[in-house]
């Protein structure tokens, strides 16, 4: 958006600060390329395959009782796992951004944790600790808890990828925007929760927004996780993800294309999004700085 | 912090409890067998390929769309992310159908004797899938950042296009590549969904280390799986380390600029 505006002011004589009209022209159809192998090529074969066998067959895989417990499955998941993210995220953003105390960059390196570990590791880091031959294993089978291979360990895994959407946007917004205005309010005699919602909430809602926005998406589609803590029960501990890869290893291609597509769209409702909230949140920080 | 360390920290220090189990030699023959070592050279080598044509590809995309104007660039811009949007069991399925014999692209490959799918290609086909958003949103900053009056100050001593982006461009923005480059590197090691659909799976030849912790974990190999999941995340935390490192790096110099 910067440069939009930028480019004829600042650019006086264009041949000596800018590329000639062939390198341009290349250099775009260069991109233009790329981008369209890597990115347009994959998402609309995904429909293109989805709908090889007519409306009929690309509705066909919705019927199937087993991708409609997955599809349950998958919102029962993010509607946990978003919003105890969220609440975390909110809470430790703020404790990073308005007080000091030890521990605090150890805390902000395992907050980027997740993104930096294997998401089948953070499987199998719950699947050593809650499984049968795990170190709570033994304990939880006497009280008759699964977690491993059933809801608990799905949802578990799912937060422990989600982990640090929501607090990694929020950390640098609320460290730059400091406490002046809460200390402000706190002087005027506005109360803890007065404090929050007028004004700690409304500055970063969104950077707020835009987290749980990824923060969903991902809790949505994650798959290497998932997958080592599901067990693989059809109809029971099956998410979208798993339920497209079961489908598509039976060799039932339009009807993995199908259920996958609903996850393509997911991923394109979230680009859009995305796009619209960034472009709000640009307009805010250009207000914020004025 | 409470919430923290039960999600966190608790699991992970399973994960390392799980290992000293296992006397240093045990640990050791688990971690260098034939079949792991294959299992890293490729996720390593599909990883360093992938992020390479990411880092070139994507430091041409990045500058396209920072610096021109041209009919859909916004969604361009916007579809760079659809990687990082895009469910990785859904990527892979989709690259693993347009590669294949007779997919989009790969009808064309397998007359000229390439074979995409289930061989190493295919591996690295699906880390620059995943890596690319990466390259790109880190570099987009970066070249947005860059004043307009040290290019055109080094236009008016009479240096060409090329040698202003040689001299003062590319090094500006150099961290920041490098940056990039990490991020998709350390992406592409941890990389599991979009990867087994197209890699085959076939020991020694296509198994990433992601795939070797699971196939171990199936056949209750719980402390082997344990075992090569540490190496990884040694790994990955060195990567951490240096993207961290680069990053501030990457600031320095951005505020020595201004």
């Amino acid at each position: 958006m910067k440069n939009i505006k930028k480019l004829p002011t600042s650019y006086p004589s264009k041949s000596s600060t800018s590329e000639p009209l062939w390198v341009k022209i290349s250099l775009i159809t260069i991109s233009l390329l790329f981008l369209s192998l890597f990115l347009f090529v994959p998402l609309i074969s995904v429909f293109a395959e989805a709908f090889r066998k007519g409306i009929e067959g690309y509705f066909a895989a919705f019927k199937d009782p087993a991708a409609f417990s997955a599809i349950k499955l998958t919102l029962i998941t993010a509607a946990i796992a978003v919003p105890v993210n969220l609440i975390f995220g909110l809470a430790a953003s703020w404790a990073i951004a308005r007080f000091e105390f030890w521990g605090k960059s150890l805390l902000i390196t395992l907050i980027d944790l997740p993104f930096a570990v294997s998401p089948v590791i953070s499987g199998v880091i719950y699947v050593l600790l809650f499984g049968l031959q795990g170190l709570m294993g033994p304990w939880l089978a006497e009280h008759n808890i699964k977690i491993i291979f059933a809801m608990p360990g799905i949802v578990l895994a799912t937060m422990f990828v989600t982990f640090p959407f929501v607090a990694r946007e929020l950390i640098p917004l609320m460290q730059e925007q400091g406490g002046e205005e809460e200390q402000a309010a706190l002087m005027l005699g506005a109360n803890g929760w007065q404090i929050f919602s007028k004004i700690t909430l409304p500055n970063v809602k969104w950077a707020l927004l835009y987290g749980v926005i990824l923060c969903n998406a991902r809790a949505m589609g994650e798959f290497g996780a998932v997958s080592v803590v599901s067990g693989h029960i059809r109809g029971k501990t099956n998410t979208i993800p798993l339920h497209v890869e079961i489908l598509y290893n039976e060799y039932n291609f339009v009807a993995a294309f199908a259920v996958a597509s609903l996850l393509a769209l997911l991923a394109l409702l979230t680009l859009v999004l995305k796009s619209i909230v960034e472009w709000k949140y640009q307009h805010q920080k250009k207000g914020y700085n004025r | 912090m409470f919430y923290l360390s039960i999600i966190v920290l608790i699991p992970l220090a399973a994960l390392f409890f799980k290992t000293t189990s296992l006397s240093w030699e045990d640990f050791w023959s688990i971690v260098s067998s034939p079949r792991v070592v294959a299992s890293y050279k490729l996720t390593f080598g599909a990883s360093f390929i992938g992020a390479t044509i990411n880092t070139i590809f994507g430091f041409i995309v990045a500058w396209t769309l920072v610096r021109y104007q041209f009919p859909g660039k916004r969604i361009l811009d916007a579809m760079v992310d659809l990687p990082f949007a895009l469910p990785t069991a859904v990527s892979g399925i989709a690259l693993t159908t347009i590669y294949s014999r007779n997919g989009w692209i790969g009808q064309f490959l397998e007359p000229a004797g390439i074979k995409a799918v289930f061989s190493p290609l295919g591996v690295t086909i699906a880390l620059t899938f995943i890596g690319l958003p990466f390259v790109v949103r880190t570099l987009q900053p970066a070249l947005e950042d860059l004043e307009a009056d040290v290019e055109e100050a080094a236009a008016c001593l009479g240096a060409t296009r090329w040698q202003t982006f040689q001299k003062i461009i590319f090094p500006s923005v150099f961290p920041a590549l490098l940056t990039g480059f990490a991020m998709a590197f350390a992406r592409g090691l941890g990389e599991y969904g979009s990867v087994v659909f197209i890699s085959g799976n076939m020991p020694m030849k296509t198994e990433i280390s992601s795939l070797l912790i699971i196939s171990k974990l199936e056949q209750y190999d719980y402390t082997g799986a344990a075992a090569i999941g540490v190496m990884m995340l040694i790994m990955s935390f060195i990567l951490l380390l240096i993207i961290n490192l680069l990053q501030s790096m990457n600031k320095r110099f951005i505020k020595k600029g201004a």
